[in-house]
C-alpha cells in the first residue's frame, strides 16, 4: 500500500489551518477576480448562514488512519496521534442522549482504529439514534486480523457503514488512495455482501462514497451510481445501496495537491462557476454539528480541519447546550464553495 | 494583449462571446446545453463523441473541457483514448479514400 506522510508529519506550512485560510482569502479573491463565499449568499440574502434543525451528529473519533489518501482533508494517516479519549466518549454519550438529531456519524480517520471504538459504538447503540453511520475506509476490514471481525460487529449493533470508493477500476483507485486499496476494498465489500450488507431489499445499509481523484467536480451523483452499479457488479459480484458524489474541498491535502499540480486557481474558477444557490439551503453545516476528537464543536468536518470553531458561547462538549447552539452564526469561507458547486456536496451527496 | 494564440484561460471567457451579440450568443449556448443532454444517446456517450470531434478539429479548448468532462464523469484513459482512435482513423481514412479518386484519374490518363 502507497505509504505518503500527512502534512503534519512531513511539517509542511499547510498543516496549519491559518496558513489554508489565507491562500482560501488571498489570490483571485482579494483581487476581486472571484466573488468570496460571503459575498456570493449575500446576493440571495443568506449570508450569516444560520443552522435548521439539527440533524446529524458528526464525531471524529481521532486523525489516525491505516491509509494516506491524496485528497484527505483530515490530513489523516498512521503517523497522526490525536485519538479521543474514553473520558471524551463519555461526554459524547452524554450528549447523543439529549440530541435532537436523528443520525449519529462517527468518521476519522478510520474510526475503528480507536481503542475504545467497538465500547463506544456498543453504549451509542443503545440510546435509540435512527440512523447510527461509520464511515469505513474498507481497507481496515483487511488490514489486520483484529479487524477481520468488523462486518459482523457492524451487524451486530445495526450500524449504517459508508464507505469510500473512488471508482470501480483497480488504477484510479490506487492512484488515489495507495497502491493494494482496490483489492482490498472489493475483498472488503464482499465480506460486507456475504453478511447481507449492501445486498437488494436488506436493511443492513451500505453505501458508497465517491469523490473525484483529481482536479474536477463530480458528476451526476444518479450517473455515476449506475456506473459503479453496473460495474461492480458485473466484475466482482458487488452489490451496494447507494452511491455519494462528494466534491474534493479545497483544504489540507487536497489543497496542497491543487497547489503543487498548478491546478488551484483553475479549481476555484471551476467551483464560483459552478456555484448553484438552491445548494446553498440545504448545505450540511446547517443541520450538523461536528465534534472533533478532543471535544471542540464545529460546523462542518471541513470547518474542524480548518480550526474553525463554532461561534457560539458553547464550543466545547462539555458545555454543550443545543438550544443554544442553534442561535449561532455559522463561519464560511471560500472553501465553502465546494458544498455548493453543481448539484452540491454534503457527506451524505448532493443536496440539490 | 497575449502574445499567444491560444490561451488555456480563455475558455473561462467563452460565456462572454453572449456579451456582444445577446441573441445569437444565446441561441447557441441553449442549443449547446441541449445536444448534451441525456436522449437517444446518453450524455457519457456525447462526451466521448465530443472528445473525439474535439480532436479531429484540433480545437485545443475544446480537448480540455472533454478531458475533464471524461474525467468528471468517470470514463476511463482508456475509453477516452479509444475515442480519440476513432476520430484518428476517420480523419485517416478521409485522406485515405482520396487515393481512389487518384487511382481513378491515372486508370483514365495511363490505363
Amino acid at each position: 500500500m502507497k505509504q505518503l506522510k500527512s502534512l503534519h508529519k512531513r511539517e509542511s506550512l499547510l498543516a496549519e489551518s491559518n496558513k489554508q485560510l489565507e491562500i482560501l482569502s488571498d489570490g483571485l479573491f482579494k483581487s476581486g477576480e472571484l466573488p468570496t463565499f460571503k459575498e456570493k449568499i449575500s446576493e440571495i440574502n443568506r449570508f450569516p448562514l444560520k443552522p435548521k434543525q439539527l440533524e446529524i451528529l458528526q464525531i471524529n473519533l481521532g486523525y489516525m488512519c491505516n491509509q494516506v489518501c491524496e485528497h484527505c482533508h483530515v490530513d489523516a494517516g498512521p503517523d497522526r496521534k490525536e485519538i479521543m479519549t474514553k473520558e471524551t466518549m463519555l461526554q459524547c454519550l452524554k450528549i447523543i442522549k439529549t440530541t435532537g438529531a436523528h443520525t449519529l456519524d462517527l468518521t476519522g480517520g478510520a474510526p475503528e482504529m480507536n481503542p475504545n471504538f467497538r465500547w463506544f459504538v456498543e453504549k451509542a447503540s443503545k440510546v435509540g439514534i435512527k440512523d447510527f453511520i461509520v464511515r469505513s475506509n474498507l481497507t481496515i476490514i483487511r488490514a489486520n486480523k483484529k479487524y477481520h471481525d468488523l462486518p459482523d460487529f457492524f451487524k451486530k449493533y445495526n450500524v449504517h457503514v459508508i464507505s469510500s470508493m473512488p471508482h470501480w477500476t483497480r488504477g484510479k483507485t490506487d492512484k488515489q488512495r495507495g497502491s493494494g486499496v482496490f483489492d482490498q476494498s472489493i475483498s472488503a465489500l464482499k465480506s460486507l455482501n456475504a453478511i447481507g450488507y449492501g445486498m437488494p431489499n436488506s436493511n443492513l445499509k451500505l453505501d458508497l462514497v465517491y469523490n473525484p481523484s483529481g482536479a474536477f467536480l463530480p458528476s451526476n451523483q444518479a450517473s455515476m451510481e449506475k456506473d459503479f452499479k453496473r460495474a461492480l457488479k458485473e466484475d466482482f459480484n458487488i452489490h451496494f445501496h447507494n452511491l455519494f458524489a462528494i466534491t474534493n474541498l479545497p483544504i489540507s491535502r487536497f489543497l496542497d495537491y491543487l497547489i503543487a499540480s498548478d491546478n488551484y486557481e483553475d479549481y476555484m474558477y471551476a467551483l464560483v462557476e459552478a456555484y448553484n444557490p438552491e445548494a446553498v439551503a440545504n448545505v450540511m453545516c446547517t443541520n450538523t454539528i461536528s465534534v472533533s476528537w478532543d471535544g471542540w464543536l464545529y460546523d462542518c468536518d471541513f470547518n474542524q480541519m480548518l480550526d474553525l470553531k463554532v461561534a457560539s458561547k458553547v464550543q466545547h462538549i462539555n458545555d454543550y447546550n443545543e438550544t443554544l447552539l442553534q442561535n449561532r452564526h455559522i463561519i464560511v469561507s471560500q472553501h465553502c464553495y465546494g458544498c455548493t458547486a453543481g448539484a452540491g456536496s454534503s457527506c451524505q451527496g448532493t443536496l440539490a | 494583449m497575449s502574445k499567444t494564440y491560444y490561451e488555456p484561460s480563455d475558455l473561462r471567457k467563452f460565456g462572454k462571446i453572449t456579451e456582444w451579440s445577446e441573441e445569437l450568443g444565446t441561441k447557441f449556448f441553449d442549443y449547446y446545453n441541449s445536444v448534451f443532454e441525456e436522449g437517444a444517446l446518453t450524455s457519457r456517450e456525447k462526451s466521448l463523441i465530443a472528445l473525439a470531434v474535439s480532436h479531429t478539429e484540433k480545437c485545443p479548448y475544446c480537448i480540455d473541457a472533454y478531458s475533464k468532462d471524461g474525467l468528471q464523469r468517470g470514463i476511463t484513459k482508456e475509453e477516452m483514448m479509444e475515442a480519440v482512435h476513432v476520430g484518428s482513423a476517420i480523419k485517416s481514412g478521409a485522406v485515405l479514400v482520396h487515393g481512389v479518386q487518384m487511382m481513378n484519374k491515372v486508370n483514365k490518363l495511363d490505363g
